[in-house]
């Protein structure tokens, strides 16, 4: 069973890659893959919108689940 | 359902082209989540900005936006406000554009008290064009003007704007994201001049230069510095030490300008 709370949207054409949202991530749902980030840990997102807040390009997008 | 920022972009604009990490983007998104929370109307809200990375914002909102000339945003947005006082006018820029070319605008806009919101990106530096000094970079520090370190000493932008008359003044920074809707909401709610500050990052001009490993380097720093103004006033001189005070810092109530030269107009028609 999934617990996640949210879905992550990736739009990669947006992402430059600076890593703030895996970084500042509560629970490590998020990883860089090369330049681009990927969601790595899907089922722990707990929907806090950290990410989405604070990605500076528009390229990360939190659906409520 | 995720944040729809795209409707407040023009189509095609994205990606931007601000470097990886700039906060310029945070701070963006934060001004769109503030509009919309306001419920401004794109057809009655104008952006003005000067010239630098921070005010290319104009180029990426869809709303009625004029990108003018460095350091002139005050004097274009105020003219836009006494040719339409019903409209919502944001002014936006870095802190170069604001306070080294454009500080007598600045400071004007202050003490005329007129109904606008200034939201100043200040990253510390001239980002656009490879990090020279300016008035808000910290004293000691490095820029391509100051190699030897900058013996200047630094303008505190909330303290500038008090002392010049705005009405409202907030302090907020790129890594506090929520608070960025709402200081700039608070901003252009309040009835007269609103000035919002948000401490900013340039990796790409400031950060190298300055030691920090990465923007990450530079999100913690803000995240660390950062002290909210209820909290600061518990907290003792020693414990303050090199923190930075965050919030709503002053408010007041003072006759607008726009209200004040109408008055002026019909004095002259004799009414
Ligand atoms: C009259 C004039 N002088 C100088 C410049 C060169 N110039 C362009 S942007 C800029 C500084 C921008 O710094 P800031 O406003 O802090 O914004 P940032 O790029 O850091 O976001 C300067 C000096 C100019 N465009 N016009
Ligand atoms: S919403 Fe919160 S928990 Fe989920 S990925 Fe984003 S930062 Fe992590
Ligand atoms: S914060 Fe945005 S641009 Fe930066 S790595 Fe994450 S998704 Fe990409
Ligand atoms: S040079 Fe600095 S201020 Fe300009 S876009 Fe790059 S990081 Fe942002």
């Amino acid at each position: 069973m999934s617990g996640a709370k949210a879905e992550i949207e990736i739009i990669e054409r947006n992402c430059k890659g600076c890593s703030i949202c895996v970084e500042f991530c509560p629970t490590k749902v998020l990883a860089m893959d090369a330049f681009v980030v990927k969601v790595e840990n899907a089922d722990a997102c707990i929907a806090c919108m950290q990410c989405e807040l604070r990605c500076p390009d528009f390229a990360i997008k939190v659906h409520k689940l | 359902m995720a944040y729809d920022y795209e409707k407040h972009i023009r189509p095609g604009k994205l990606p931007h082209i601000w470097c990886p990490g700039c906060g310029h983007g945070i701070i963006m998104k934060g001004m769109i989540r503030a509009f919309e929370a306001c419920g401004l109307e794109k057809n009655n809200t104008a952006i003005i900005s000067g010239i630098g990375c921070a005010s290319r914002m104009t180029g990426y909102m869809d709303y009625n936006t004029l990108h003018t000339a460095h350091g002139r945003a005050a004097a274009f947005a105020t003219g836009v406000k006494m040719a339409k006082p019903e409209m919502d006018v944001i002014v936006v820029g870095g802190d170069g554009d604001g306070t080294a070319i454009g500080g007598n605008h600045f400071i004007h806009a202050c003490r005329r008290n007129i109904d606008m919101t200034y939201v100043i990106m200040n990253n510390s530096i001239y980002g656009m064009t490879g990090g020279q000094f300016s008035p808000c970079t910290p004293t000691g520090a490095l820029a391509s003007t100051t190699v030897y370190g900058n013996p200047d000493p630094t303008f505190d932008i909330a303290k500038l704007a008090i002392g010049a008359g705005a009405t409202f003044v907030a302090r907020g920074t790129a890594f506090h994201a929520a608070q960025i809707e709402k200081l700039v909401a608070e901003g252009i709610r309040h009835k007269g001049l609103a000035v919002i500050e948000i401490l900013d990052d340039c990796p790409t001009t400031y950060g190298r230069r300055n030691k920090f490993r990465s923007v990450i380097d530079m999100m913690k720093r803000l995240k660390e510095i950062a002290v909210p103004v209820a909290a600061a006033a518990k907290m003792t001189p020693e414990q303050l030490e090199g923190k930075v005070l965050t919030g709503v810092l002053h408010k007041e109530e003072r006759p607008e300008y726009t209200e004040q030269y109408a008055q002026v107009i019909s004095r002259a028609k004799g009414a």
